[in-house]
């Protein structure tokens, strides 16, 4: 399937994948969510779309009938599955899969990183201020999870170009498939990681320190120590869930504040309301959207599904429905009632929350204190990533009055 | 005006997912436990100084599992 046609129609015919979807999905989902809530497409195996949040919440709590195997909607998936523990995981298998990662992301345990992602903001902020222009997402955003979540692991900060192009193949580039390669590519990759983490695992286990690795080594499933297939696949999902996520997040807000001067300037002038402005960001440009496979037949929101198919759950849509947030479709930095759905609901939250709020804040915290005038350089174009995590993947930033 | 009554915070437990919305917005009347799921301290009663903040708390959980009711 070399070219995929161009969408005939958003409510029967959507693809997530298309130009329009990746540039702009904002009108599409509340257009479908006046016209048509659950929207639904052939494409990709049979995906449906629901856009109101009440659906989407539906769902995310309906672990019954909707199951988590299938988090990534692929056009060629593999054959064989890539479990990683617990976001691929359902009841009752997931929540001693959960229950063993959660003592590493506590408030408390992600507290202590705070100094240490302070640091890395403003070594990346050193290479760019005084220039006149720069590139926001490749010279700051996509670095700063990076370097966290190597520290965190106990590797060479260093190693994030591998990181970043590992993660690049499993989220963007073999979610569609022109050449029949996408499924080798995505297992040879994932075979890629794990020859990576081998070495740490087997040093850790004899030397455990105070990092993630040694933690996942020591650490007792039912009783047992993880098995090797689970260990990889834990770290997997570390990485893929902990990276893309927080850059797309974080350069989302930069763009916000590059093309709001107002909000930029009252941030800078009171910096106390940046936690606030953060939840309005994780709302209204909330990156990620996951899948679920229908598990029997069943009905949402007056839209039968079949089993087999695919659920796109788009915690974004969700997040501008009028139902549920009073002016959806306006960012408001000071919104005080926010109860957003970013980091999913149900037994699926995000359990890097607490990383992702703290590497937000910092990075906008430490760049509005060094860099409080920029804008976006008309000249050059923003480009917005592909596939379940949506960001800037360049934020060409014109940077002084 | 300020209505009657003495505000009695709860988490309901089956709902909690660990967002720590609360924990962040009221961190006097709430606390994580060590995988991260929100407890209210004490007896939940809400000092009349922080009935703001325990409301503003009720309105951010995603889980719709942090209740305030007037006793």
């Amino acid at each position: 399937m070399a070219q995929r046609p161009p969408v005939s129609d958003w409510s029967t015919d959507f693809d997530h994948t298309d130009r329009r979807w990746i540039e702009n999905p904002f009108v599409i989902w509340d257009d479908l969510r006046q016209h048509c809530p659950v929207a639904q497409t052939e494409r990709f195996g049979g995906v449906y779309l629901p856009t109101r949040y009440s659906d989407v919440r539906a769902i995310a709590y309906d672990t019954n009938n909707f199951s988590s195997r299938r988090p990534v909607i692929r056009e060629n998936p593999p054959t064989v599955g890539l479990p990683s523990p617990p976001i691929t995981s359902d009841p009752p298998h997931h929540k001693p899969a959960r229950m063993l990662l959660l003592p590493a992301f506590t408030p408390q345990a992600i507290a202590r990183l705070v100094p240490r992602t302070q640091r890395i903001c403003n070594e990346l902020i050193d290479a760019i201020v005084g220039a006149p222009t720069c590139d926001a997402a490749t010279a700051y955003t996509q670095h700063i999870p990076v370097r966290v979540i190597a520290y965190m692991l106990g590797i060479p900060e260093e190693e994030g170009d591998r990181f970043r192009r590992w993660i690049h193949v499993f989220l963007e580039d073999t979610i569609v498939d022109d050449d029949n390669t996408a499924a080798d590519r995505l297992l040879a990759t994932a075979a890629e990681m794990d020859d990576f983490f081998r070495p740490y695992a087997q040093a850790r286990r004899a030397d455990p320190g105070d990092d993630l690795i040694s933690f996942l080594v020591q650490a007792r499933h039912e009783g047992q120590p993880l098995t090797e297939r689970h260990l990889f696949g834990a770290l997997r999902l570390i990485l893929i869930a902990g990276i893309d996520t927080t850059w797309s997040a974080i350069g989302a807000s930069l763009w916000h504040l590059a093309n709001t001067p107002a909000d930029r300037a009252r941030l800078v002038a009171d910096p106390g309301l940046i936690p606030t402005a953060v939840e309005e960001f994780l709302r209204a440009y909330a990156p990620v959207t996951m899948a679920r496979q229908v598990v029997n037949d069943i009905e949402v929101g007056g839209c039968p599904m079949k089993a087999g198919r695919l659920v796109l759950l788009p915690f974004p849509a969700a997040n501008r429905d009028p139902a549920v947030f009073r002016d959806a479709d306006k960012v408001l930095i000071d919104r005080q009632d926010n109860r957003h759905a970013a980091f999913g609901l149900g037994i699926h939250r995000c359990i890097g929350s607490n990383l992702a709020r703290l590497e937000i804040t910092v990075a906008l915290e430490e760049w509005l204190k060094r860099i409080p005038e920029f804008r976006l350089d008309e000249k050059r174009a923003v480009s917005w990533s592909r596939g379940p995590v949506r960001g800037p993947r360049s934020l060409p930033f014109v940077l002084g009055a | 005006m300020r209505e009657k009554g003495t505000l009695r915070l709860s988490i309901d437990s089956a709902r909690c997912q660990g967002h720590n919305r609360c924990c962040a917005l009221a961190p006097e009347l709430f606390d994580a436990d060590e995988l991260g799921f929100a407890h209210v301290k004490g007896s939940g009663l809400v000092p009349a100084a922080l009935e703001e903040k325990a409301l503003l708390a009720t309105r951010n959980c995603p889980e719709y599992a942090v209740r305030a009711k007037r006793e």
